[in-house]
């Protein structure tokens, strides 16, 4: 389970980040910010090479010593990030898969409301609860 | 000891090469030696055998072999590795001695120098002995053998250097032998060390297994087997974490750990391996991350920790400066961010542990007898101690402690920065420049935390600006607030105040009462007073900063400061604009400013400017404390007004807002001005415009009425164009197109005023408008002359035409003629510029005004003339003979729209003659309608040519004409049409027949032919007419006759008509037997070819024969 799952939208600034509130928040901002560096590489590769049907999972963004860092880029550019606890080696990669799925499949519906802005930050309770749902549960 | 303690030793991350002692050289004196020396230790590239020579006097004293144990039955090992083991065989031991020995084998004193050698060589022998010998190689094989017997060494250990020019080769050759030997020396120390692997048990001697290990290994190493001494590392790894780990022996084993991982990864590296390594370090990382050991000396851990991610960042950077590729997820920073990472852990907890106050204890427990460690990674205070508990509580406490106090005054700070650096410059290396900010911000933070603000700030004003533009507010906020307590404990009162106002903006994410707070500062600067403490400031800087802050307030002067806030996101926003894109010069131009506070509190303000391009308007545009409400509250939305007239002078030109500027402060206190390029806006703006536009949000917008303006929605329009004012006059065009080619075409003007004042100096330019094809500027001319038809010189554009002043609701008229000489559209463009006195609020200004009019007009051809030549027979001529009539028609055929009037037409010959007394022409005052024509004859004749050329040109139709619709007056437009040229031809003979205009049926038909000779010669003639069924005839038949030149002779016939109606004539055949080539067929032609007969009269009656 996640404990932080960030939507960046295609300017790279944040239209969503939700952490477990145990942890220093700004860190997980950061970790998140820093991971763009390796999305925009990953995706200006796949730009080079022509005809490719990119992927949407972009996989294992980069390792650090507490947490792991997976990306997922829609079509339109906008980007997903889940970070996962280094220790949780339980999570297999269909896993981390399926939740990026989920979390673009309620993101496209927050896109479908016609009151919402694209563009802006996300506030949206389906959201909130599909993303509830797949960070770490903390008493 | 600072970090000093953690870093590891040199003899570990050296490349262990074989020792080789040279002695028996003295390279101070003896230039041969030194020559010697060189050669052995200079320039060792690559190639050379890796061996590390060193030069020995010859009675240096050897470490001394210890007595070999023979059982370890009873030994209990005191440690791991012991700390002077690796330098002993790198340095001290070497793995064999050579001993140069200069000697002639001819040499007089041959005994004497024999025996000494032998006592040199008896000195030396406790390791290998090679004996060396410099001299004349006259060979002399029993004298070797007898040295060496003398020596007591093998023939193998003897070696001859002779004195020659290629001393380098024989050196060569020489280490390459040292090196044999030194390798069967290494080996043999290795096959040594496995012997005692017998004599250990599991229970007592595991220090001893990882320690044998780790011995084979490095003697492999000295052997230069990397492969085998990688194996050997690894079994050594494996052995060392199957030790029994407790608090006493942690550090041992990690420090053993450490050194055994440094040279497994280094050797991976070596061998191009380096996913090998990183596995590798991975795996020790996971195994010794939760070896903390004893709590109170976390730190150490942290400390390890460190260096290990540093060592091994620094084999990695090391690798790839050899060759090795890195990609972006996988290069050198990550470690040394890690190690920094842990750097600050180790700082955290040296904080929390070391804050005891005592004093260090004395006798210092970190003291030993050798001032150093016998085993690497032991206590100073109980070395050699190997059970689980400490020896003397007592002393293992005040250990602690002495390592605490040392702890605390340890740089972590210079360490940290130093390590993030390294990480920041290779993030920069493999594109990471958000982790490269990241890395900056911490470096940033940790000069903060060592009180060194000027970097700090430096650093974290570097990296700010990235995070602004990405729009990471949260990052943003905390990067400002870190700068906020610099600026503050500097005392820096620009830099505060600038942090402040960001803080306070709509992109600061701190709650209410951090923002009132901060406001609450920022108008306590403004008021010139100290402002509070930043919350989380060391107590003991912030009595420092108190007292700079003071300082700073006290100095006069410098107390007006000017910040640009266009790049930031300031607390006030502003948004300036015209009204509208343009002025007429007659309106004043209205300006507004939105101003908007986003901080928790009103904020005053004392005055507003905005500067435009044209610097005399500044005065209209500026609002000080006073004149009206200059408070923002905070979220509330307040416009400004202004409005000024612009100067006629710059009808057409551009003003631009180039700034606009808010002073916030009094002159009593502190005046900070912000300042905005252009019409306002900041970093954040464009996004929130744009999402604005987008936004679903605006539709609903105009339905509700609400006060505040919609600030988003506000959009910039930093300048207006100044344009002339607004004509009250009409501008009517009467004409009748289409214009028709060369004729003056009339358009008439229509000017009435509408101005309430008199118009002045009403001007007129007229004509074709610039900018068409360069063409019709040649084929156009315009003229107000209407009585005549222009020149060639009257230009395609009239300007200005004066017309005089134009009274309020008075008319002008005004003929244009405009002439066309070639068909096609034209766009005309009529002008009517003047100058009128107006006043706009309390100024009188005269302004200039002018209207356009313009007009597209098509150019068509009045009519299309045929011609053509036909005979007096009216048969189509293709060529005409000379001196025998022809006919000319012209046909003139409208093609205007509107109705002709041809007034006369005329031809103008050039060689042909006209065959009638005067050439008079038919048309005269004929007035065609559209589609009807014109048609003219003429009968000509072409005289004798005296060129010989067969074509010759007729001359010109000269057609004057007008439209029928324009008066008596208007002038007649020549038209010219050149007539086609003609073929000539010459004929020698004439012939035309005289005959009345009908017979009748048997009555008598008398014909007369007249042959005329048209040449120089006489002509004999044939002649003879073939009988007809419808006639009868009498005259000759057949003649032959002859012609003088220019005489003409005649034959008479009487045809007696036997049919009636159109008869064909008998046939009269011509020849001319002279010369036979001309064309008797053409004579024809000149002949009438048929008569109307009518029939027989039954009496004469005349009213039938007017009737035929």
């Amino acid at each position: 389970m996640a404990v932080c799952i960030a939507v960046i939208a295609k300017e790279n600034y944040p239209l969503y980040i939700r952490s477990v509130p145990t942890q220093n928040e700004l860190k997980f901002h950061y970790t998140v910010h820093t991971s763009l560096d390796v999305v925009e590489e990953k995706i200006s590769a796949v730009g080079k090479s022509l005809g490719d049907q990119r992927e949407l999972y972009l996989g294992l963004l980069y390792p650090t010593e507490d947490y792991k860092v997976y990306g997922y880029v829609t079509n339109s550019k906008v980007k997903f990030v889940i970070v996962v606890d280094s220790s949780n080696t339980s999570l297999r990669d269909n896993e981390i898969r399926s939740m990026f799925r989920k979390l673009h499949n309620s993101f496209t519906d927050v896109m479908c409301n016609p009151f919402h802005n694209p563009g802006d930050s996300i506030q949206s309770k389906a959201f909130d609860g599909i993303v509830s749902g797949m960070m770490v549960q903390t008493g | 000891m600072a970090g000093s303690q953690w870093e590891l030793p040199p003899e570990l991350c050296c490349r262990p090469m074989a020792f080789v002692a040279l002695t028996g050289l003295d390279v101070v004196y003896n230039a041969v030696h030194r020559a010697i020396w060189d050669a052995f230790c200079a320039n060792r590239r690559a190639d050379r055998v890796p061996i590390s020579f060193k030069v020995l006097p010859g009675d240096h004293e050897y470490p001394k072999c210890r007595t070999k144990r023979t059982s370890y039955e009873w030994y209990i090992p005191k440690g791991i590795l012991k700390t002077g083991w690796m330098n002993k065989h790198l340095n001290l031991v070497p793995a064999l001695v050579v001993l140069f020995y200069e000697l002639d084998w001819d040499d007089p004193q041959w005994k004497e120098k024999q025996s000494e050698c032998a006592t040199k060589v008896e000195i030396v022998r406790l390791v290998k002995v090679k004996l060396c010998v410099i001299g004349e190689d006259l060979v002399a094989s029993e004298r070797a053998s007898a040295l060496c017997n003398a020596c007591d060494l093998s023939g193998k250990s003897l070696f001859v250097l002779p004195h020659t020019d290629h001393l380098v080769g024989y050196i060569i050759r020489l280490e390459n032998a040292f090196y044999e030997h030194a390798q069967t020396y290494y080996y043999t120390e290795i096959r040594r060390v496995k012997s005692h692997k017998e004599f250990l048990n599991k229970t007592t001697h595991q220090l001893l297994f990882v320690r044998h290990q780790f011995k084979i290994a490095f003697f492999s190493e000295l052997k230069q087997d990397t492969q085998n001494a990688l194996k050997y590392y690894r079994t050594a790894y494996s052995l060392v974490h199957e030790l029994r780990a407790h608090e006493t022996n942690m550090l041992e084993i990690k420090t053993m750990a450490g050194f055994i991982n440094y040279k497994i990864c280094r050797l991976c590296f070596q061998h191009n391996t380096p996913l090998d390594a990183i596995a590798q370090f991975r795996k020790h990382i996971d195994l010794c991350k939760k070896k903390i050991g004893s709590a109170e000396l976390a730190f150490e851990h942290a400390a390890w920790m460190s260096k290990q991610f540093q060592s091994f960042g620094e084999l990695f950077d090391e690798a790839i400066k050899l060759g090795l590729t890195a990609i972006q997820t996988q290069n050198p920073g990550f470690y040394y961010q890690q190690a920094a990472c842990y750097s600050q852990d180790r700082k955290q907890q040296a904080q929390q542990l070391c804050q005891g106050g005592l004093s260090y204890p004395s006798p210092d427990p970190l003291d030993t007898q050798t001032g150093g460690l016998d085993f690497y990674g032991q206590r100073p205070w109980r070395q050699g101690h190997q059970s689980i508990d400490p020896p003397d509580a007592e002393k293992e406490k005040t250990g602690i402690l002495a390592l605490q106090i040392k702890e605390r005054d340890v740089p972590h700070s210079e360490l940290i920065i130093a390590l993030l650096s390294n990480a920041v410059a290779q993030f920069k290396k493999y594109k990471c420049p958000r982790m490269k900010s990241h890395l900056m911000v911490q470096m940033g933070e940790e000069y903060y935390h060592a009180k060194d603000y000027t970097k700090a700030l430096k650093l974290l004003d570097y990296v700010m600006c990235d995070y602004r533009t990405e729009r990471w507010w949260a990052l943003l906020t905390s990067i400002l607030t870190t700068a906020l307590r610099c600026a503050y404990l500097m005392a820096s009162v620009k830099d505060y105040i600038l942090y402040c106002m960001e803080l306070l903006g709509r992109a600061s994410t701190l709650k209410e009462e951090q923002k009132s707070k901060i406001e609450k500062n920022l108008i306590k600067v403004l008021m010139n007073e100290v402002p509070d403490a930043e919350p989380d400031c060391d107590p003991s800087s912030v009595g420092a900063a108190r007292s700079l802050w003071t300082d700073r307030m006290a100095l006069a002067g410098s107390n007006e400061l000017t910040v640009e806030v266009q790049d930031y996101i300031p607390f006030i926003q502003c948004k300036s604009r015209f009204q509208s894109p343009s002025f007429h010069v007659d309106q004043p131009i209205q300006l507004q400013v939105f101003l908007r506070a986003d901080c928790p509190h009103p904020v005053n303000f004392h005055k507003l400017a905005v500067s435009l391009s044209n610097q005399e308007y500044n005065q209209w545009c500026v609002v000080e404390a006073g004149q009206e409400n200059m408070t923002l509250s905070p979220g509330k939305t307040k416009c400004y007004n202004f409005s000024f007239v612009a100067k006629t002078e710059d009808v057409g030109k551009k003003i631009e807002m180039t700034g606009v500027e808010v002073m916030l402060g009094s002159d009593t206190g502190r005046c900070v001005f912000l300042s905005w390029r252009g019409a306002g806006g900041d970093a954040a703006s464009t996004h929130e415009a744009l999402q604005a536009s987008r936004s679903s949000r605006r539709w609903g917008r105009g339905l509700e009425s609400r006060q505040d303006v919609d600030w988003d929605g506000l959009n910039l329009q930093p300048s207006t164009m100044i344009i002339s004012r607004v004509p009250k006059v009409s501008v009517q065009l009467s004409h009748q197109p289409p214009a028709l080619t060369n004729e003056m075409f009339c358009i008439s003007l229509t000017v009435q005023s509408q101005e309430e004042n008199v118009a002045k100096d009403v001007k007129l330019t007229a004509g074709l408008k610039p900018g068409q094809d360069a063409n019709l500027g040649q084929s156009t001319h315009v003229t107000l002359d209407g009585s005549k038809v222009c020149d060639e010189g009257s230009p395609a554009l009239l300007p200005d035409v004066p017309l005089g002043d134009l009274k309020p609701g008075e008319k002008l008229e005004k003929c244009v003629y405009i002439r066309c000489v070639s068909t096609g559209p034209r766009v005309f463009l009529f002008h009517v510029a003047y100058s009128i006195s107006t006043t706009v609020e309390g100024r009188h200004i005269v302004c200039k005004c002018h209207k356009d009019e313009t007009v597209t007009i098509e150019t068509v051809v009045p009519f299309e003339v045929s011609v053509k030549f036909v005979s007096t027979k009216f048969e189509p001529l293709d060529r005409v003979a000379v001196e025998i009539p022809f006919l000319l028609m012209t046909d003139v055929l409208s093609s205007s729209p509107w109705p002709l009037m041809l007034s006369s037409s005329s031809l103008q010959l050039q060689t042909m003659t006209s065959n009638t007394a005067q050439l008079q022409s038919q048309l005269h005052e004929v007035v065609l309608q559209t589609g009807e024509c014109a048609s003219e004859c003429f009968c000509l004749r072409c005289p004798v040519q005296t060129s010989n050329s067969s074509t010759v040109a007729t001359g010109q139709y000269l057609i004057s004409w007008r439209r029928s619709s324009s008066g008596a007056d208007s002038p007649l437009v020549q038209t010219t049409v050149t007539l086609p040229h003609v073929i000539l031809e010459s004929v020698p003979l004439y012939i035309h027949a005289d005959l009345p205009s009908f017979g009748r049926v048997r009555e008598s038909l008398p014909v007369r032919y007249h042959i005329e000779n048209r040449t120089g010669l006489v002509q004999e003639v044939e002649m003879a007419v073939e009988p007809s069924d419808a006639f009868m005839f009498s005259g000759l038949k057949q003649v032959r006759l002859r012609i003088l030149p220019g005489s003409e002779q005649q034959m008479l016939y009487n045809y007696y008509p036997l049919m009636a109606g159109y008869q064909t004539l008998p046939q009269l055949n011509i020849s001319l037997p002279r010369c036979s080539a001309s064309n008797t067929n053409a004579l024809r032609r000149f002949l009438p070819q048929r008569i109307f007969v009518k029939p027989q009269g039954r009496e004469l009656d005349d009213a039938s024969i007017a009737a035929a």
